[in-house]
């Protein structure tokens, strides 16, 4: 509790003793409880009349004077007092929520790191991460949070990286990785260049993401404060009306129907709604992150909850982008011997396919002397005496080697004249794609649709293969996004479409989708920026995470709204009818706000 | 231009949403947002009178709820 907190307590309190001593005295002197009443509620008439002053009309504070000014003006003193004092303590009550609604969020966002270790001359001096420059060396012991982006210059460890990415595996890291702010370090010590200032580095980059997330305002929100502005004047006419009108017509006392109209006065205020919403809100963008889940607005979060086409693309996406070894078909060798042959062939090309023969191939490699890359075509070398070609159709015909025509990304191997075979290369599936598009569609996404410029037949086994509604293949650019376009045209009403790809050529489609997900892929700017959610791992399976936090938040407001507004409109029609109090009415407005905060906090 | 302001002791949601009704309706503001959770408060408007609707904003604020502070992050 904050000092201010503690001093009201320590009022209402002493303001109760004096309230429960006033009761037990005999008679029901006024005075007697205008003490404790004071104690306890003298800031508000104060500020009441503050208010009117500056113009502001009915707002709480006029609200409760009126209605205790009413409760003593009926000679009910001790009701009076005894509606304030719980009045107070609500309020107080509704701060401690607010407040711990706050500290919760930022300590789910609670990333931030506080110093950084700065190695100068041999010295290691603790710093500000703001001081740092780019091109200083850092050290991070174990235990300590990565303050800034750098590279490793000394030192090997594993990284929990579930600050960015949600992902509780450890991440190991070697000299010259780059490592990102906001990681844990968990085994050794690194000693780290830096690569990017504080202000531009990727804990600054997430928290600043997910603090402008808040303005971007979902229509629930947007709704709810356009509802507050007409619901008070409303029910403060009605409470009027309702204290002139009945006594009027001969329907009761004055002092009766005033009670009444008093209880609407206190009912009217809409403070439950008002925070629990933007709360539940803030709650599931802060779940999400922590998730590595970056929604950049509770709109889409909102809108998130109303998916029923998801639409993927193919290449980085649903596969790792990376080509594999998929199939070695030697025509009189073993496979580990063409694959052997291939790999020391191209043991010094930096080429994408000679890494991953090399990555597929065993460690020992026997030397290549006279060693020729032909860029597009392969690579001619010497391995164990022997004159090995690797590459294209292309490379083995100028040789006078005829290969067999194989569709794909394909390295033809010759041998001393002589053709001894093929290695297929293919993009591998991610992991978690099937399960993710199989969870996708149990939780009631309707349609499933890939989009990939692909030849159709890969295309087709891939969508088999993941149990997708349909695909479509061979597109470029523009015709992803006439595809999408068509699908958009076809959605139910009230659903949402959602995209996700991997950023860098797809910002048209991510563009044009309701909502577009990028795959973040540690640090990459394209996709960050042209995406609504970032998925920080590239993993499509957070995407039935982020549908869940999505529909969670939904529920949570929409449990707010429904419980708010129907306990509230359920006193007022009580006390229209006679049979409430104020101890109800305070309830309908204190006790409501502090459930619907406590709810919304709830992740 | 787009800037954001802490508004320091916003305790009152009520309160932050009638800033934000009164600071869309001045003139030269094209979009603005407060944050009843973050206290703060991002207003994007005309560059040439920012500072002068700036300042207008810091007046609704302390007519909206005088106990709280309009201030440059």
């Amino acid at each position: 509790m904050t000092k201010k907190q503690k001093k009201s307590l320590v009022r209402i309190l002493s303001g109760c003793v004096l309230f429960l001593l006033a009761l037990l005295f005999p008679g029901e002197h006024p005075l007697l409880f205008l003490v404790p009443y004071s104690i306890i509620a003298w800031d508000i008439p104060l500020r009441a009349v503050g208010n009117i002053l500056r113009g502001q009309l009915f707002d709480e504070n006029f609200l409760m004077t009126a209605a205790s000014i009413g409760a003593f003006g009926s000679g009910q003193y001790h009701e009076a007092a005894a509606v304030m004092s719980l009045y107070q303590i609500g309020e107080l009550f509704q701060d401690i929520a607010v407040a711990n609604g706050r500290r919760s969020i930022a300590a789910l966002m609670d990333i931030r790191p506080d110093f950084a270790n700065v190695l100068q001359d041999g010295q290691i001096i603790r710093t500000d991460p703001s001081q740092v420059d780019e091109g200083d060396m850092i050290t991070v012991t174990p235990g300590e949070r990565i303050p800034l982006d750098g590279v490793v210059t000394e030192g090997s460890s594993a990284l929990d990286t579930a600050a960015l990415t949600g992902e509780s595996e450890p991440r190991d890291v070697f000299p010259g990785d780059e490592v990102l702010s906001g990681c844990i370090n968990l085994s050794g010590v690194l000693h780290i260049r830096v690569l990017r200032t504080f202000d531009q580095s990727t804990v600054c980059r997430i928290l600043e993401l997910v603090e402008d997330s808040i303005s971007r305002k979902a229509k629930s929100e947007r709704f709810i404060t356009k509802f507050a502005r007409y619901y008070t004047p409303a029910v403060v006419c009605a409470a009027g009306v309702l204290a002139i009108l009945p006594p009027l017509l001969g329907l009761g006392t004055f002092s009766n129907w005033l009670q009444r109209s008093l209880v609407f006065l206190v009912v009217s205020c809409p403070c439950a709604l008002v925070i629990s919403v933007p709360l539940s809100f803030f709650s599931g963008i802060g779940r999400a992150s922590r998730e590595g889940i970056l929604i950049k607005g509770s709109n889409y979060l909102e809108a998130l909850a109303k998916t029923g086409i998801v639409v993927f693309d193919k290449t980085g996406t649903l596969t790792k982008g990376i080509f594999q070894v998929s199939r070695i078909c030697p025509v009189s060798m073993k496979e580990e011997e063409l694959l052997v042959l291939a790999a020391a062939a191209e043991q010094l090309s930096t080429h994408p396919i000679s890494r991953s023969i090399r990555d597929a191939a065993p460690c020992e490699l026997p030397p290549a002397t006279q060693v020729k890359e032909l860029p597009g075509q392969g690579v001619r070398a010497v391995v164990t005496g022997m004159q090995v070609l690797a590459g294209s159709e292309t490379l083995l015909a100028g040789a006078g080697i005829s290969c067999p025509h194989v569709s794909g990304t394909v390295v033809h191997v010759g041998l001393d004249g002589s053709y001894c075979g093929y290695i297929l290369l293919a993009d591998q599936l991610k992991p978690t794609s099937a399960r993710a598009v199989e969870a996708l569609k149990q939780s009631g996404i309707r349609r499933t649709v890939m989009l990939t410029g692909d030849a159709a037949p890969p295309a087709e086994h891939t969508a088999r293969q993941l149990g997708l509604d349909e695909f479509h293949a061979q597109l470029l650019p523009g015709d992803k996004v006439t595809r999408l376009e068509h699908l958009l045209r076809e959605k139910k009403p009230g659903e949402q479409l959602l995209f996700v790809g991997d950023g860098i050529n797809d910002a048209p489609v991510l563009a044009r989708a309701d909502i577009g997900v990028a795959m973040g892929a540690l640090g990459s700017d394209a996709a960050i920026e042209a995406a609504d959610i970032v998925l920080m791992d590239d993993d499509p399976a957070k995407l039935i995470t982020a549908l869940s936090i999505a529909r969670k938040t939904m529920t949570t407001v929409r449990q707010n709204i429904i419980f708010a507004l129907g306990v509230k409109f359920l006193v007022l029609a009580l006390a229209a009818a006679g049979f409430s109090s104020m101890w109800l009415a305070v309830f309908a407005d204190v006790g409501v706000s502090i459930l619907a905060i406590v709810n919304a906090s709830r992740q | 231009m787009k800037k954001t302001f802490k508004i320091i002791n916003l305790e009152c949601a009520h309160c932050a949403a009638k800033m934000e009704h009164a600071i869309r309706k001045l003139d030269g503001v094209s979009h603005v947002s407060i944050s009843f959770l973050l206290q703060k408060a991002t207003i994007e408007a005309d560059d040439t009178r920012f500072d002068e609707i700036a300042a207008k904003a810091a007046d609704i604020c302390k007519k909206i709820e005088p106990d709280c502070l309009f201030t440059e992050r």
